[in-house]
């Protein structure tokens, strides 16, 4: 037997702590990891943990349950500060992958081209651990992804949910992604963008390991006066940190071209 | 409760509804719903094309909802209801959405379809009347590579109406007269014939490039692995262990021998075991040593490496010329000259059905090989010779094939599943996994190519000199026959009074390339097409206008000095499209005016062909076979193997034409290689041509043989009733009744079997001769939006015009030309096949429904005089200008040249930077 579907969250973190799992949630990047290999490890199948699935509004801001998908992000009621990652939902993969693929499975997949990353990045997001052992704690989206395919989820933990603070979850966001088909594309490159009055939050996927924000531009878009236009102010310089690849999609250099050039056309498209 | 606690020992199956039947499914409840689907519930109407995600054709509804089938666990799927194809038609009855996909021609090949169909049911659950922007969106998820989709979007917007009155005979719009097993799932494709106790095979192949190998103890791990056979390796084949499509070149081991393997994909081993035992076993655990060795990845590198073929120095597979006058001096002398290098990607097949096949033991003791492919005769000559066998020791019996477009002419699966079944005795089944298939089959060829064109002052083309390297990859497989027709078609359809081509297909470590829509002057014509662009410009003349007083007429020479007197039609293609190129000229230019600080510039491109029918100067026959049987039945023996083009459709319609019967009163019979006789490979775009000249022959045979019998004159009219065959001449009516009739040894009481072999002759040492006895001829025109800063190219419509001679089936031609038409946008713009790294449908990308734009087909008819009927072949033609007419209006667009393709976002950009100059 290969897999075991817990219908409890104990009883799910009890086998965690137990041995080395699969963990299964919509199956969008396990199963095409094993087209000719075989699962190393058992499945273990969170789907019917009770209370794992919903996006809602809790004390502490929003709350995206670990096994909630893509549809479930397109379908639910949230405001602005969120429309990025609506798009970015509307964007991954297909219809068929929306409705399978959970938030949450992207960010522990991490993969450089997560179309999620960088919308959740600018919603200042964190991802809540679950162990047997340890309890909870709540680990920053940008610590918890530590790499290509590497993230601070310890082999006993779940990632239960994803975290939105209230704080971060105001003003109007917009994603643009860049793709050399129209569906069922890697990325690449993606812009997430969001601004309220005083922040703003900036984050590129596709061009370095990790997606990142872009601390240095936010600064002076926070600070931006009136009559400043976004072409005067995001510039070159702003994209220094990136570490972009060649690779089949693009080259290196267009890549870090590509990323201002989607950064201007979000921030523009929030501004219009 | 959870499911599965008891580690090994399964209590309970997964309980879940199938088109609302209630199930208990007891495979490993880890196991894909799609292998559960079709393994152990036997609904085989859900597809599987990757495994992955990457092209939906398992789609199915889990509650109403669409996902991959292949990436559900079984257990997901728990007190859920699963609706999958073979729920949309409950006995068997088409529902609206089948019915529009039928009438539509929505399906080909009808791989995709299934899945097409379950996600728009997805779609017209909750949106009755869905826009253009929604289906896309409903269906973007699924791949589909031979209709160019524009026919689903119709379909699926157009549910409930019903498309009448399409007319009889030749030049009926018909549906594909194959095409309701296609949309009700339950046409049975390469993987869907299996018995359920068959064997499972699968194949060990190079990891590197280029890799010597030693093969440990194999009967050793077979022993000591639970439900293994049999293991297969090179000492095992009886005959000869050397394949290839042209015998003189045959090359390719079945299973590589001498311990070296050419390119990463060559299969050197195969296990024979028991499903459950196979599937999943690690195949890295089997005792074979590899050693990784320095490949030759371009031509440039393989011209200087030591040989991989000992008989072939410098990787030198065949060198192809054509040469007319003094090429060199016409170029010097002239007006204006162009000159340019254009270097192409590997192109992948990427059908949606991997190769997949079953063989089993007959009781006659000889093999039968139940798989896919473009070729059942020369399968079974190939498979002959390797099991050292007469031919008719093997038998062939083709499936429906889920796209080929060239790739499945080659052998695949064919010799591994005979050696299996000689070895084991038993029913064996093989099916390539997505990136197994991607590996190991042949590829586009990769172009290099140096072209030089001059006009004189009058803009009239003085010469043209081609130099172009294709990379053959490991083996031969089509190589010469590209390198032979590119010299034959590098000129474009246009009159080019000095030329010289001359071609070098040249053997690397890549994968093997070989056969795909266009034999090589896809490649070509992006040379001369964008060239004549510019050409046109340095004269200082129209583009359209350069190509009409260039092109070829009725008499005129081509480059290998062939005339035909009558039936050259790429004239009336340019002149058909001589009013929209006006126009959309005129608006791209007034809309960049208006719009001049936008990012986004507009451009419009044209691109034409002409591509010769056929073998290249080679014997081509195809033979049909037909007859009346004794209860009065007409059966026609078809084996142009119908890949989604529609030569089901196609040869019965002019064989019905012939006969002088309506098209349904004919029954289509594909059988086996034993009882259906050769037709031909499905390639080079000859069955309508050539089979259709066979079928036309084996009418009228019929025909006059009937006539004869009645003794009735040849003007009577003929037609069946109650199992009788009525001649009706002037007035009186005779009646025939079959059952009175002698029977001969194949069951018919008559019976005819026509051959027809194209007239061609032999070209000289300087490609001088009559190559082809027919060209088809074609231009298009595409309307473009490029994004000059970020080097994007949004398509926003086409307009094509193919000279077919004679629209046999309307529908099917418009089928051919859009599916044609979007593998060349893929192939423009996205497909780079690079070995070892884009084996999968993600990171090599074909064009998805959203990257096709709305297509508008004319169809001109300029009768061919050895064509049936006047029809020409199509099939190839449509690809062909596709690409060149995208870089044609990305220049004019932007002033951009893109030499090396695909024209990808980065080097769009880089070009439009050049062109823009030094800032």
């Amino acid at each position: 037997m290969r897999l075991t579907r817990p219908d409890d969250l104990n009883e799910a973190l009890d086998l965690l702590a137990d041995r080395h799992w699969h963990v299964l949630g919509g199956g969008t990047d396990l199963y095409p990891a094993h087209v000719e290999r075989p699962f190393a490890h058992p499945l273990l199948d969170i789907t019917a943990v009770p209370g794992l699935r919903g996006i809602r509004r809790t004390d502490e801001g929003w709350s995206i349950g670990a096994t909630s998908t893509w549809t479930d992000v397109v379908r639910a009621d949230l405001p602005p500060a969120f429309d990025a990652l609506k798009a970015a939902a509307r964007e991954v993969g297909s219809i068929q992958i929306q409705n399978a693929a959970t938030v949450a499975g992207n960010l522990c997949n991490a993969s450089p081209a997560a179309d999620g990353v960088p919308p959740l990045l600018i919603l200042d997001a964190e991802v809540e651990l679950e162990s047997s052992e340890r309890g909870s704690r709540r680990v920053a989206l940008q610590d918890f992804i530590q790499g290509n395919r590497l993230t601070d989820r310890q082999p006993d933990e779940l990632v239960t949910r994803i975290l939105i603070p209230d704080s971060s979850a105001g003003g109007r966001s917009s994603f643009v992604k860049l793709g050399s088909r129209r569906y069922l594309v890697i990325s690449i490159t993606m812009v997430a963008a969001r601004l309220a009055e005083g922040q703003a939050a900036v984050a590129v996927g596709a061009c370095s390991v990790v997606a990142q924000r872009l601390g240095r531009l936010e600064t002076v878009l926070a600070r931006r006066n009136p009559g400043e236009t976004f072409d005067d102010l995001v510039q070159p310089l702003h994209f220094d940190d990136l570490t972009p690849i060649d690779d089949v999609r693009a080259s290196a250099g267009y890549r870090t071209e590509a990323a201002r050039t989607c950064t201007l056309r979000a921030l523009q498209e929030i501004g219009s | 409760m959870s499911i599965g606690l008891e580690l090994g020992n399964q209590a309970f199956g997964v309980r879940f509804t199938v088109n609302a039947e209630p199930v208990e499914a007891v495979s490993d409840p880890a196991t894909r719903l799609s292998v559960v689907l079709r393994e152990e519930l036997g609904l085989k109407g859900t597809k599987v094309g990757c495994d992955a995600g990457d092209c939906g054709a398992c789609t199915v509804l889990i509650d109403g909802e669409a996902v991959c089938a292949c990436m559900t666990a079984l257990a997901q799927v728990t007190d859920r209801q699963v609706t999958t194809v073979e729920g949309l038609a409950p006995g068997g009855v088409l529902n609206d959405l089948q019915r529009a996909f039928l009438d539509h021609g929505a399906a080909q090949c009808g791989i995709c379809t299934p899945g097409m169909l379950m996600a728009a049911t997805a779609l017209l659950s909750t949106v009755d009347d869905p826009t253009e922007q929604q289906v896309q969106d409903a269906l973007g998820g699924v791949l589909c590579r031979c209709t160019g989709y524009r026919r689903i979007i119709d379909a699926v917007m157009d549910v409930g109406t019903r498309m009448e009155g399409r007319g009889k005979g030749i030049g009926a719009a018909i549906p594909r007269i194959d095409g309701v097993p296609k949309v009700l799932g339950t046409d049975c494709f390469g993987d869907d014939v299996a018995p359920m106790d068959a064997l499972l095979v699968r194949v060990i192949r190079s990891p590197f490039h280029r890799a010597g190998f030693s093969i440990g103890d194999l009967d050793g791990f077979i022993e000591a692995t639970p439900g293994l056979v049999a293991a297969l390796t090179a000492a095992d084949i009886p005959g000869e262990n050397r394949f290839g499509v042209i015998p003189p070149f045959a090359d390719q081991p079945v299973l590589a021998t001498d311990g070296e393997a050419r390119f990463k994909g060559e299969a050197v081993a195969a296990l024979v075991g028991e499903r459950e035992a196979l599937i999943d076993l690690d195949l890295s655990t089997v005792p074979i040593t590899w050693t990784e060795l320095e490949p030759a990845m371009t031509v440039e590198a393989a011209s200087v490496a030591r040989p991989l073929h000992e008989s072939r120095p410098g990787n030198v597979l065949v060198e192809g010329f054509v040469a007319r006058g003094d090429v060199d001096e016409a170029l010097r002398r002239s007006t204006h000259t162009v000159a340019d290098h254009f270097t192409t990607s590997y192109v992948e097949h990427g059908y949606i059905e991997p190769e997949a096949g079953t063989a089993f033991l007959r009781d006659d003791g000889r093999i039968e090989i139940l798989a896919c492919t473009q070729a059942p005769h020369m399968d079974r000559e190939a498979v002959a010779t390797i099991m050292g066998v007469a031919d008719d020791q093997i038998v062939i019996t083709p499936t429906a094939v889920g796209g080929g477009f060239g790739s499945k002419i080659d052998v695949s699966v064919q010799p591994i599943l005979a050696l299996a079944v000689h070895r084991t005795g038993q029913a064996c089944r093989i099916c390539y996994t997505r990136p197994e298939s991607m590996r190991s089959t042949t590829k586009r060829h990769p172009a290099n190519m140096q072209v030089t064109i001059g006009a004189d002052a009058d803009g009239l083309v003085t010469g043209l000199r081609f130099e172009g390297d294709f990379d053959t990859g490991a083996y031969a497989s089509w190589g010469p026959t590209v390198a032979n027709r590119v010299p034959v078609h590098a000129s474009g359809p246009y009159l080019t009074p000095t030329y010289r081509a001359h071609t070098t297909a040249i053997h690397t470590n890549g994968p093997v390339s070989g056969a795909f829509r266009g034999f090589g002057v896809p490649q070509a014509a992006i040379a001369q097409e964008t060239l004549y662009d510019r050409l046109a410009d340095a004269c200082g003349i129209d583009r359209l206008d350069f190509r009409l007083r260039n092109a070829l007429r009725d008499g005129n020479q081509t480059v290998t000095g062939q005339t035909f007197a009558r039936g050259i039609g790429i004239h009336a293609c340019l002149v058909a499209l001589k009013d929209d190129w006006h126009r959309a000229r005129d608006a791209a230019q007034a809309w960049n005016a208006e719009n001049a600080a936008s990012p986004i510039r507009r451009g419009v491109g044209l691109g034409t062909c002409w591509y010769g029918c056929g073998n290249t100067s080679l014997p081509n026959p195809s033979t049909i076979k037909a007859g009346v049987l004794p209860d009065g039945r007409v059966r026609l023996h078809q084996g142009a193997m119908d890949i989604g083009q529609g030569s089901n459709t196609v040869i019965t319609q002019i064989f019905a034409e012939a006969l002088g019967l309506p098209t349904a009163d004919v029954e289509l019979f594909i059988g086996n290689s034993d009882v259906t006789p050769d037709a031909g490979k499905t390639s080079a775009s000859r069955q309508t041509f050539v089979s259709g000249k066979a079928a036309m022959k084996a009418g009228l045979a019929l025909r006059e043989m009937l006539l004869r019998h009645g003794n009735v004159s040849a003007d009577a009219q003929i037609s069946l009733a109650d199992g009788r065959i009525v001649l009706r001449d002037k007035g009186a009516e005779r009646s025939l009744d079959p059952r009175t009739l002698p029977v001969d040894g194949e069951g018919f009481v008559f019976r005819v079997q026509e051959t027809y072999d194209p007239p061609t002759a032999p070209l000289d040492a300087n490609g001088q001769g009559e190559p082809y006895a027919q060209y088809g001829y074609g231009a298009q025109m595409v309307e473009l939006e490029v994004d000059r800063v970020l080097g994007t190219v949004k398509l926003r419509y086409i307009t094509a015009a193919h000279d077919v001679g004679r629209a046999i089936n309307p529908q099917l031609v418009q089928g051919q030309i859009e599916g044609g038409i979007a593998q060349g946008i893929g192939m423009a713009l996205m497909e780079d096949y690079q070995p070892g790294r884009t084996e999968n449908l993600h990171d090599y990308l074909i064009p998805t429904i959203g990257d096709v734009p709305e297509i508008r087909s004319i169809i001109v008819e300029i009768p061919d005089e050895e064509g049936p009927y006047g029809a020409k072949g199509l099939g190839e033609h449509v690809l062909i200008p596709t690409a060149p007419a995208i870089l044609n209006a990305i220049r004019d667009a932007t002033g951009a040249i893109v030499r090396n393709i695909p024209a990808t976002p980065d080097r769009v950009l880089s070009a439009i930077r050049v062109a823009q100059g030094p800032l």
